[in-house]
């Protein structure tokens, strides 16, 4: 495994104008987890195309509220995810806004390659042959990350899978659009409340690359600006603006849910600085 | 696909009426059939499906769908759970298609999606939520509610990725029938939404039968 460090990731500039205050290269086939809080700006860039990035939100004060694709796409009439769209926790609140995207389409119906789908497609590569070269498989590393925090496969929804168009035929059909890759596409997340963020960067499950696909992202973090009366997402379907409402409200009296004498989380900016 | 049964209702060994807002949870054998049918005509069965012997293994929209390539349930659907299995499979289905990206109506979704102020009205995860807890010998919790099915419910994808909730393809006495390929248990709620016109406004009633596995 090749050690990258921030400084000698191939990292566009533009991204370092825009004053990240840390930025990290994830290998194609990793996985990593973190706590962001409210008013972070969470960017994501696909360095060389093709890369897919499975992410999953949990509320850290409490898990049992997570990521619900179906009332994400419900309350916004979309099948994919772009600008303007909001993540909606389960409870109606608004995990993060898309406030960037030069992609254009983000799948999250299709779920995770799984272990027995990647050797089936691929071939299985051990660690023990391979070492961190080997075929992770976006269901196990899930379920790693899960596992750190005290959830496990009951608590797994369905993912976004940044970076990956999925479109649907009239009949249905699913087809995986591998030419919708662009190298250095962005996706720009505002998280609009405390979120733990579980990701791993392994294969779109529907990817028929005729090799195991090991697409590398960076991750940065910075401040995000603040929610503006116009803001683009609040505003883009009346459902956001009642989205918006109902997580201002639970950041004005229900932020206090973490137990009395609690630790405070460990908040990646702050580590990161 | 629309295909019907040959099963007559006179040979089933249960039957049960769903009243809108209430939940139905009953196991069903390997090899039994499930007939949920549509009494009055575009009423959602919010429908989750678990593996008796393992019921955190349950239902998976996504999973189901990547596996057929196709977002829409119907006639050979086979319907699986998280970790691959098939739980059971669609055999008949005078409807033609049914959906599993919309997710359950909740209380907070309802909020959003309508108004603030409708944030008490019954809606189909509280009905899951008080089955588990009135079923709490079965060791599940909110945790175990995942994305379900909407039988009889219409939501067309469009090509340029949109999500569009269209009048209902179901009708009066029009039916889905599985066949369970596993042991499990299955968890209805009727669904009780009041703002959407799919159902015109109007909750209705469902039908459960099942029969035995050697009945033909």
């Amino acid at each position: 495994m090749t050690d990258h460090s921030p400084d000698s990731s191939p990292t566009p500039s533009a991204t370092h104008a825009h004053g990240l205050r840390y930025e990290t290269l994830i290998d194609g086939g990793k996985h990593w987890s973190f706590n962001v809080r409210a008013g972070t700006l969470l960017r994501l860039t696909d360095l060389t195309g093709g890369a897919n990035v499975g992410m999953l939100f949990y509320n850290p004060a409490n898990t049992l509220e997570r990521y619900n694709a179906p009332d994400t796409l419900k309350c916004q009439h979309t099948f994919k995810l772009t600008r303007g769209h909001c993540l909606y926790s389960d409870m109606g609140r608004i995990f993060c806004s898309i406030i960037e995207d030069t992609h254009g389409w983000h799948d999250t119906v299709c779920g995770n390659s799984t272990k027995s789908a990647i050797a089936q497609r691929w071939g299985e590569r051990s660690y023990q042959e391979f070492r961190n070269d080997w075929t992770q498989n976006g269901h196990d590393a899930f379920l790693v990350e899960a596992g750190k925090y005290g959830l496990g496969r009951r608590d797994l929804a369905a993912n976004v899978n940044w970076f990956s168009k999925v479109a649907a035929a009239a009949d249905g059909t699913l087809t995986f659009d591998a030419g919708y890759a662009k190298a250095g596409a962005q996706v720009g997340l505002r998280f609009e409340m405390d979120t733990l963020v579980l990701l791993h960067t392994c294969p779109h499950p529907l990817d028929s690359a005729a090799s195991y696909p090991r697409k590398p992202v960076t991750v940065g973090f910075s401040e995000a600006e603040p929610v503006a009366a116009d803001d683009f997402c609040k505003n883009f379907r009346p459902e956001n603006g009642r989205g918006f409402a109902n997580t201002e409200l639970y950041r004005f009296c229900g932020c206090a849910a973490l137990p009395a004498g609690a630790p405070e989380p460990a908040h990646t900016r702050g580590a990161a600085s | 696909m629309k295909q019907s049964s040959t099963l007559s209702p006179s040979t089933a060994s249960f039957t049960r009426r769903i009243p809108a807002g209430d939940y139905w949870i009953h196991p069903v054998k390997q090899g039994e059939r499930l007939r949920i049918v549509d009494v009055e005509g575009n009423q959602a069965a919010d429908t989750l499906f678990y593996n008796a012997a393992d019921p955190f293994d349950r239902y998976s929209a996504v999973d189901t769908i990547r596996a057929q390539r196709n977002v829409y349930l119907s006639t050979g659907s086979k319907l699986l759970s998280t970790s691959g299995q098939v739980l059971a499979e669609i055999v008949a289905d005078t409807v033609g298609r049914h959906d599993t990206l919309g997710g359950a109506c909740a209380t907070e979704s309802n909020t959003v999606r309508y108004a603030l102020e409708k944030r008490t009205m019954h809606a189909c995860r509280d009905s899951y939520v008080l089955a588990l807890q009135e079923h709490d010998e079965l060791g599940l919790g909110k945790r175990d509610l995942a994305h379900n099915i909407n039988f009889f419910m219409n939501v067309p994808v469009t090509p340029e990725g949109g999500l569009t909730f269209a009048d209902g393809v179901s009708g009066p006495g029009q039916y889905v029938e599985l066949r369970a390929a596993m042991d499990i248990i299955v968890l209805i709620s009727n669904c009780p939404q009041l703002n959407n016109p799919c159902n015109a406004y109007n909750p209705t009633p469902l039908d459960v039968l099942i029969w035995d596995g050697d009945v033909s």
